[in-house]
């Protein structure tokens, strides 16, 4: 075994490739070198030159994976900070959450079918809006990839995180409210972080549309499915 | 910051045990991140027992998502023979997302509001 499988190198060389990342993105303000996203493609670049395979890889790495369950429940305090406005407009946000939820299902599926998907990638991209855990159990359940669910989870967070706030703009959505629950409806916790360094009120309120979303999704993508015609 | 953990964790075990108890099909992180919000609101846990660590947490999310991302290394296969579908639906489909959720959201809340300085008139 070379000393390139070696586990704490790993760990190092992950940290390391993310805070370097994040200094280019800050010394050269480029949206599109989202730090997530040239992490990745430089860690992937890495482990196939040096031959590593990605089990050794997520052997090591296990231990920054486990803290995405911790991270998630930790999304509780924001959430509890911003308590009083969403009481205020509790109505509006389930309107929204609810029509969110439906049109993300039913478009990414039907939009996958015409341009030619199989069966076994319309159901893998069906949760592809919604946090990590919550896609993986969606896609297992209805017969999906659960592999290929999460990395396009993971892509389409960085996406609606580099691109979400133009897409605001172009939809003259203008309010902080309706904007953080967007962003977290479309991009969860990936798009929630991009929203927290926008601001602290963009980023509590993505982190409850990711949450809306995340249940609705869970709870509803089976029945919109079968309405779609992919039953179980 | 043991205490500052120990919060956090309790919250973890309990959306677990939530999840173990019922079986409902919602990731157990979620109903921890619930209870914990209405912990805090209830004034069963106060806000600086867990500020730190969560605040760390969260300001370093995208981070934690990294190796998970690496893992699309095994699915170049099936996502070069189909990229086009995969790139093309999950681009559309956020875009449909982000505008749906944002306009109705705020013509929703126009509305309601609208009706509300209604009801005040009369």
């Amino acid at each position: 075994m070379s000393f390139l499988e070696n586990e704490m190198f790993l760990l190092a060389l992950t940290f390391t490739v993310f805070l370097a990342s994040r200094l280019l993105q800050k010394r050269t303000g480029l949206v599109f070198l989202n730090p997530i996203l040239v992490s990745i493609v430089v860690l992937i670049a890495f482990l196939s030159f040096a031959g590593v395979s990605y089990e050794t890889y997520s052997g090591s790495c296990r231990y920054i994976d486990f803290w995405l369950k911790p991270a998630v429940v930790a999304l509780g305090v924001p959430l509890y900070r911003q308590l009083e406005a969403i009481k205020k407009q509790i109505l509006p946000l389930l309107v929204a959450e609810l029509a969110g939820c439906v049109v993300g299902l039913v478009s990414v599926v039907l939009i996958a079918e015409l341009l030619g998907a199989s069966r076994e990638v319309v159901l893998s991209l069906a949760p592809k809006a919604v946090t990590t855990p919550i896609a993986m159990e969606v896609s297992r359940a209805m017969g999906g990839q659960p592999a290929l669910t999460a990395s396009v989870v993971i892509c389409t967070g960085i996406f609606g995180g580099m691109a979400g706030f133009r897409m605001l703009r172009m939809s003259r959505v203008s309010s902080p409210i309706a904007s953080g629950i967007s962003i977290g409806t479309a991009a969860h916790a990936v798009g929630t972080s991009v929203a927290m360094e926008k601001g602290y009120r963009y980023g509590a309120y993505s982190s409850l549309g990711l949450t809306l979303n995340g249940l609705f999704t869970a709870l509803l993508a089976p029945f919109v499915l079968e309405l779609l015609g992919y039953a179980v | 910051m043991i205490l500052q953990c120990a919060v956090l964790f309790v919250f973890m075990a309990l959306g677990e045990f939530v999840v173990y108890a019922t079986g409902i099909p919602v990731p157990s992180s979620i109903i921890g991140m619930l209870l914990l919000a209405a912990s805090l609101k209830m004034r069963l846990v106060r806000e600086m027992w867990v500020s730190k660590v969560a605040d760390f947490l969260v300001k370093n999310l995208g981070f934690f998502f990294v190796p998970a991302g690496v893992g699309g290394m095994n699915c170049f296969g099936i996502i070069s023979d189909q990229w086009l579908p995969v790139v093309g639906a999950s681009v559309a489909s956020t875009f449909l997302i982000i505008a749906c959720t944002g306009r109705i959201h705020q013509i929703t809340r126009k509305y309601l509001s609208g009706r509300k300085h209604e009801l005040f008139r009369e």
